[in-house]
């Protein structure tokens, strides 16, 4: 008998190329998502030391995070001149080296983690890399999927290899059943809030429990999309039948026999009995609450029930990154979260712009109107999910509220497009990060869950979704 | 890629938490195709105003770490996005090691891919560099990675541990894309292996 592994393990042992005597490996990868920004230089590498790709078929490119979001955008006036070169840069490296390209013409186009799994490219088992912090989200299918810079992203191009040493071993478990009203990005924001930024730094996480295996694939990408946040290198969840009917069909996922024989691998990949894990945090589903970010820190979590902290509250060095936060923030101490009042709502990004987290807006939406003064974008993850929401008629409730129904991309999660809050502007936000500066020069960005974002639009100000009745839609 | 060996130069205290790569190098210049010129944009919103004068009071601009090699960090430094324009700005503007009591794992594994060092170090070891630091450019710290320690201006020496594969890559100023494709074979073997054990991907 083997000693017992955990699925990181498993997946980890599966794919050592080479290990040198100090344990530094040489992992294969299976599968490299590239985008505009942190592949130009990497291609210039290549070009320089007259290195190929190494396995162009299992390389797949998408521009996401510069492009406009407005309808018309295929005109190349609409984009400012450095993000134009950039874009362009990537349709011509995706020509030269030869890998499959999504370009911004494409319906399918999308937030490179969106359309990864959704084209069938992300599959259980497998390492999948990319020049971005959230590569996370393909944890979800329990792929190791890890976020890397752009010297690695050349590295990979040219050996499909990355050098890593093993990460340890992280537990998170949610037991128990959601209370209604509480989503999968209320269950990953508590996560970071109990374990802080760097609670996960050295670990792969393992998320699993009662609470994870109810969540829909959709809500499973959004909690693994934001282990980045807690610090961890991935975020795991063991793939099942959920997992299994959402791979099967997909364009790029295996047909027929070879489905089968995947299939039966795919069924070895949990964490057996005993396994070790260096660190284990527990969360009780049913005490997880509608949460909201108040700082510039995504472990700046509290309860949307709560007050506005202060910093004396808090210990050490956090003491004055607090006050730094409130500061910028423009918020009181002492203030309850729900009378902040907001500027702008966005809904969309890797964390929450599928097809589910579109639906759990509308149900909100729906009948109602974006309260005075407030602009409201909603901005789908690929478009393929916007055509989906066109059919199920969510993309009518939306511009019925008085909300702007975009294209798809990155958006205002990161406002590297002209997608930006003015100066002091505040926003709810289902992305996932609310640094300074973030979403524009000096915004402000609460995070939340789609539904809440819906209701802060239309109250005008933070608001438990839970207070007003929701139909489904 | 520049060797790293020893370095004796000016320190600049940053004793905030969780500086993020936004504040290193805010988004609008991740445009850039190239790698190098970010250096006069690293912590650009918290080094010039709107109009892009410079922020008396941060600590780049004031005249005593202007030529800083080295800066001090509060914990955590490095998180957020996995942009490579980080360490780059900090190498355009001339900073080759960062000290603080932890790193984000991604930017950590990115420093050491540019030739700068980020070290490890206890909290009341960054601290006392910290004040050492905020004494001016008549502190300079030593940073010995053959001896793997951090000498503060008073003598004061302080070890700290380095992975011995990333230390060797950094003394040698070596390419590690150099390094993998000697091991092509072995690549070679495992995709062989692959086709028959995975053979749908
Ligand atoms: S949506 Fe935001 S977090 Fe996701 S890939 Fe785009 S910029 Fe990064």
């Amino acid at each position: 008998m083997t000693a017992p592994k955990t699925l990181y393990d498993k997946i980890w042992d599966a794919h050592v190329v080479d290990q040198a005597d100090d344990g530094t490996c040489l992992l294969y990868i299976d599968r490299h998502l590239v985008h505009e920004v942190t592949s130009p230089q990497a291609f210039e590498g290549l070009r320089m030391a007259n290195r190929k790709v190494r396995a162009p078929e299992k390389t797949i490119a998408v521009p996401d995070h510069n492009v406009p979001t407005t309808l018309g955008r295929e005109n190349p006036d609409q984009m400012p001149e450095e993000s134009r070169i950039q874009v362009a840069a990537l349709d011509k490296n995706a020509k030269d080296f030869g890998i499959h390209y999504y370009p911004v013409t494409d319906v399918r186009q999308g937030i490179v983690h969106i359309v990864g799994p959704e084209q069938g490219w992300t599959l259980p088992g497998m390492t999948v890399v990319c020049g971005d912090s959230h590569t996370a989200t393909h944890g979800a299918f329990g792929s190791l999927a890890h976020g890397i810079g752009t010297s690695e992203v050349e590295h990979v191009l040219a050996t499909q290899t990355l050098i890593q040493k093993k990460s340890k071993n992280m537990k998170v478990e949610i037991t128990g059943k959601l209370k209604p009203g509480v989503t999968a990005k209320d269950i990953t924001l508590a996560v970071i809030g109990a374990t802080g930024t760097a609670g996960g730094t050295g670990y792969v996480i393992e998320y699993c429990g009662e609470a994870i295996r109810d969540l829909s694939m959709e809500g499973r990408m959004t909690v693994c999309n934001m282990a980045i946040e807690g610090g961890a290198r991935a975020g795991l969840i063991a793939p099942d039948e959920k997992t299994f009917e959402y791979v099967k069909g997909r364009p790029h996922a295996p047909k027929g026999a070879a489905f089968e024989a995947a299939l039966s691998y795919w069924k070895t990949l949990f964490t057996d009995e005993g396994a070790h894990f260096d660190k284990v945090v527990t969360l009780k589903g049913e005490e997880i609450e509608p949460v909201v970010t108040w700082g510039t820190s995504p472990e700046d979590v509290l309860p949307i029930s709560a007050l506005v902290p202060a910093a004396s509250d808090f210990t050490g060095g956090k003491v004055g990154a607090a006050q730094r936060s409130l500061d910028y923030m423009g918020l009181t101490p002492g203030m309850k979260l729900t009378d902040v009042k907001i500027d702008a709502v966005f809904i969309g990004s890797c964390t929450n712009g599928r097809i589910e987290d579109l639906r759990a807006a509308a149900a909100v939406l729906k009948g109602r109107k974006i309260a005075d003064g407030v602009r409201c974008m909603v901005v789908p993850g690929s478009g393929l999910v916007r055509a989906q929401a066109e059919e199920e008629g969510l993309a009518q409730i939306f511009t019925d509220a008085g909300a702007e129904w975009r294209m798809a991309g990155c958006s205002m999660c990161l406002a590297m497009n002209p997608d930006q809050l003015a100066e002091e502007e505040r926003c709810a936000s289902t992305s996932n990060r609310n640094f300074e500066g973030r979403q524009g020069y000096k915004g402000r960005t609460h995070l939340m869950s789609p539904a809440m974002a819906a209701a802060a639009a239309v109250t005008g100000h933070l608001t438990d979704v839970r207070e007003l009745t929701t139909e489904t839609v | 890629m520049d060797k790293f060996t020893t370095l004796t130069g000016i320190a600049a205290p940053m004793p905030l938490v969780n500086i993020d790569t936004d504040m290193i190098i805010p988004k609008q210049f991740l445009k850039t195709i190239q790698r190098s010129g970010l250096g006069k944009n690293l912590f650009d919103e918290m080094r010039y105003d709107r109009k892009g004068n410079e922020i008396p009071d941060f600590v780049l601009n004031q005249p005593a770490y202007r030529d800083a090699e080295i800066i001090v960090a509060g914990d955590n430094f490095g998180c957020g996005s996995s942009r490579e324009h980080a360490p780059w700005a900090l190498k355009d503007f001339g900073i080759k090691c960062v000290i603080s009591t932890s790193f984000a794992d991604i930017f950590f594994n990115n420093c050491f891919k540019n030739g700068i060092l980020p070290v490890v170090l206890p909290a009341e070891a960054v601290n006392y560099l910290m004040d050492d630091a905020a004494k001016g450019a008549n502190a300079r710290l030593t940073v010995n990675l053959e001896e793997q320690t951090v000498t503060a201006s008073d003598g004061q020496s302080f070890p700290f541990e380095v992975d011995a594969f990333k230390k060797h890559c950094l003394m040698n100023g070596l390419d590690d894309i150099g390094l993998s494709l000697e091991k092509v074979s072995a690549i070679d073997t495992y995709e062989e292996r692959a086709k028959t054990q995975f053979p749908w991907l």
